[in-house]
């Protein structure tokens, strides 16, 4: 009955069609409102575009429309009968990777955009294993401009296998599913076209509704310490609170628990719900708890379950996979603050283990310097300790940002490789 | 813009009557509906941006969109108080009912207020008015702004917008970065990888910070309904005088003065958003409870500020380039 949730990411080279299809897409839809069809069609006829130029609908910026070209990710909302749609229209250029990497962090499915007359190229290679690095569990590679190869089966297949295999390589698992598609005469977007008779799998959107968003099992309660609601003896309030959003599993007045990186075991003498009692709590909440014991948790520890089975691991030395975003290169002996959960560290990096070679999808080993929009492997040694998942686990305790600061931005996404 | 779909496939009965949302200390060990999980994440923005930053203010126009987020930061800290000051920034232009709602609302949640006020700008010469017929003091509202955050050394300002609203928003980030001049440069944003928010800046620097960047505006009118959060009655159907100017119904409460051709009549209106009276329409409407509103919305064709925003027609990017400079 009730619909469900999907986050969807989009990436495509310069020319393949992307905004295209996004605008096709909410346009078949009828996700545009009328003053949005309005001013695309102003737009479009200012360029000089025949007709209405249904790229114009995504691309936001001033910089972006006049260079017609994706810069920043931009987010849209539709929905269907079944399913509502939370979309991040990442850019494909490797200048913009940083942001392809925002968009795609939080998606259960991406899809890539390949021009059908170009074939996998290394730009399609690297929004694959930025996809698959990031751990979203179905890339859908979207087979644009059929029309322009004369709806050719076999020029879908070779691309469609390419991309099955240059996949298969990588590191880190992900499932490819390829689709043709024409983004400008809207075939096999929203209905299935007759001209691509030969294909036995649905439409995009079909395609879309229907795929099961992998989502890992719970790994156990944790909750990150976010803010503390200090007691107030005026409004009658004894407890001391510890705020935060709970994951990975329930939490319950009267449940064993810990804190981390520390150890300290108390129990769960309350939970409230946005100024509410209630007895338990499920994954997703934003909760306060009050703790049994007197016990003075702050911002930056972990509750957890007190199961040490299910426990994340506290560790000072983490390996990563990860995304560099900053415009300086990065080595061992730079020096870096990492946010983990609601914890920031000092952090050096002790080695750098390799970088991922795009064009052919493996490590390269020998490698001591990522630079900006490198994928890579690195060792990092923190000035105190964080309670750690493996970033598979799809717990926040499995993912960190890497600050650089002189600058304040931020410079990496890791991915905890595994936390034993 | 582009939530209309969703609109349509929604039928008006199965929204939930405010009161059967989870509720009771029976907790329940459903997972959260899409409602919730919005509320849960705006919520978690909310704690960790203020846990991150020393002077944060909530910016608060009186609208629907800063009356859900006032709720959201009630509930964040709740049982305990919001632990900031929200922000008013005034035009001197606003609808007399929004101010009078204003100071109910603050009351409510028993936080303190701050007022920007434009006419101030005006009147010490850090602005100058627009003249003629069509003047506005929208886009002054960025200085009275800037200047209120310098002076308080405000390092951080919740704001209500949406990413549904308009393309330029739909580029922002949760946390959006302003240099020393309040300025947002859209093409070198901080990467913003996950939920794990960087608010880290130098001094000088602000940062805006959007926890409803994700909702759109039906959520919003949802929202509302479930939680039975008050709003100005001016976004409930109502008598009132207005003229009709390119293609907007204009109040002429607004200190604007007519053009030749424009004639007052009388009709039912109802606003769908809330801000200066000089650019804000009033559309035909006789919606006059939340669920005749969320009726309205899910059929709606054009998007909330096409309909009602004056100030977004000037040009194709007139948004971003309000935004750049430091608008809300």
């Amino acid at each position: 009955m009730g619909r469900t949730l999907l986050r969807l990411a989009t990436a495509g080279s310069v020319d393949d069609g992307k905004s295209t299809l996004l605008g096709r897409l909410l346009h078949d839809l009828g996700a545009l409102s009328t003053d949005t069809l309005e001013a695309v069609q102003r737009a479009s006829t200012r360029r000089g575009d025949a007709g209405v130029n249904l790229a114009l609908v995504t691309d936001g910026l001033r910089a972006e429309r006049e260079g017609g070209i994706t810069i920043d990710v931009a987010y849209r909302f539709f929905a269907t009968e079944t399913r509502s749609f939370i979309l991040a229209d990442t850019p494909g250029h490797e200048q913009y990777t940083r942001n392809m990497v925002t968009g795609a962090s939080t998606a259960d499915v991406a899809v890539v955009l390949v021009d059908a007359r170009a074939g996998l190229v290394m730009q399609s290679q690297r929004h694959l294993a930025i996809a698959a690095l990031l751990g979203v569990g179905t890339v859908i590679v979207a087979v644009n401009k059929c029309d322009l190869v004369g709806w050719d089966e076999e020029v879908f297949r070779t691309v469609a296998k390419d991309a099955q295999n240059f996949a298969a390589g990588l590191p880190w698992p992900t499932e490819v599913i390829a689709v043709p598609v024409s983004a400008l005469l809207g075939d096999n977007v929203v209905e299935p076209s007759p001209n691509l008779s030969w294909f036995e799998g649905p439409a995009l959107l079909a395609l879309l509704e229907s795929i099961v968003a992998v989502r890992p099992d719970p790994v156990g309660a944790r909750m990150a310490v976010q803010w503390i609601i200090p007691p107030d003896a005026a409004a009658g309030r004894e407890a001391r609170l510890v705020a935060g959003r709970l994951e990975g599993g329930n939490l319950a007045v009267g449940q064993a628990v810990m804190l981390q990186p520390s150890g300290r075991s108390t129990t769960v003498a309350g939970i409230e719900l946005f100024g509410r009692p209630v007895t338990n709590a499920v994954a997703g909440q934003a909760i306060a708890v009050e703790l049994a014991d007197d016990i003075d948790a702050s911002r930056g520890e972990l509750l957890v379950a007190a199961d040490a089975a299910t426990a994340p691991t506290v560790l000072d030395r983490v390996e990563v996979d990860v995304c560099w975003m900053g415009d300086r290169s990065v080595q061992a002996g730079d020096r870096y603050l990492v946010k983990h959960t609601t914890r920031i560290v000092r952090a050096m990096v002790e080695e750098v283990h390799g970088r991922l070679d795009i064009i052919e999808g493996i490590t390269d080993h020998r490698a001591t310097v990522l630079a900006l929009n490198d994928l890579g492997r690195m060792t990092l040694r923190l000035s105190a300790p964080i309670a750690a998942d493996p970033y598979a686990s799809g717990a926040s305790t499995g993912r960190l940002i890497i600050i650089d600061e002189a600058t304040n931005t931020t410079v990496g996404a890791a991915m905890i490789r595994s936390a034993s | 813009m582009s939530t209309l779909a969703e609109r349509h496939t929604i039928p008006s009965g199965t929204i939930m009557p405010s009161g059967t949302a989870r509720s009771s200390g029976s907790g329940g060990l459903d997972p959260l509906d899409e409602l919730e999980l919005l509320e849960a994440d705006a919520v978690t923005i909310i704690r960790e941006v203020t846990a991150e930053c020393e002077r944060p203010r909530l910016l608060f126009s009186g609208g629907k969109d800063s009356a859900v987020l006032l709720h959201l930061a009630a509930k964040a800290f709740a049982p305990g108080r919001i632990p900031f000051p929200v922000l008013h920034v005034d035009t001197g232009h606003n609808f007399p009912s929004v101010i009078t709602f204003r100071d109910r609302a603050v009351a409510q949640y028993q936080v303190s207020l701050e007022i920007a006020s434009v006419q101030e700008s005006i009147d010490t010469g850090r602005v100058l008015e627009e003249v003629g017929p069509r003047a506005s003091r929208n886009r002054l509202q960025t200085v009275a702004l800037l200047d209120h955050l310098v002076a308080n050394r405000v390092d951080v300002a919740f704001g209500g917008g949406r990413r549904d609203e308009e393309k330029a928003r739909a580029k922002e980030r949760i946390l959006s970065f302003r240099d020393a001049f309040g300025q947002w440069e859209p093409k070198s944003q901080r990467p913003e990888p996950w939920d794990v928010l960087n608010a880290r800046i130098r001094s000088g620097e602000h940062l805006r910070a959007f926890p409803l960047s994700n909702w759109t505006e039906l959520d919003i009118w949802r929202y509302i309904q479930r939680e039975q959060i008050e709003l100005p009655e001016l976004y409930f159907a109502h008598e009132r005088e207005v003229f009709r100017r390119d293609g907007m119904l204009l109040a002429t409460e607004a200190p604007l003065a007519l053009l030749p051709g424009e004639k007052p009549f009388t009709t039912i209106v109802r606003y769908r958003t809330v801000g200066d009276m000089t650019c804000t329409g009033a559309i035909a409407s006789a919606a006059v409870t939340l669920e005749e509103i969320i009726g309205e919305v899910i059929l709606a064709e054009v998007s909330e500020r096409g309909a009602s925003r004056a100030d977004d027609s000037t040009s194709e990017a007139a948004m971003e380039d309000r935004k750049r400079e430091g608008y809300f």
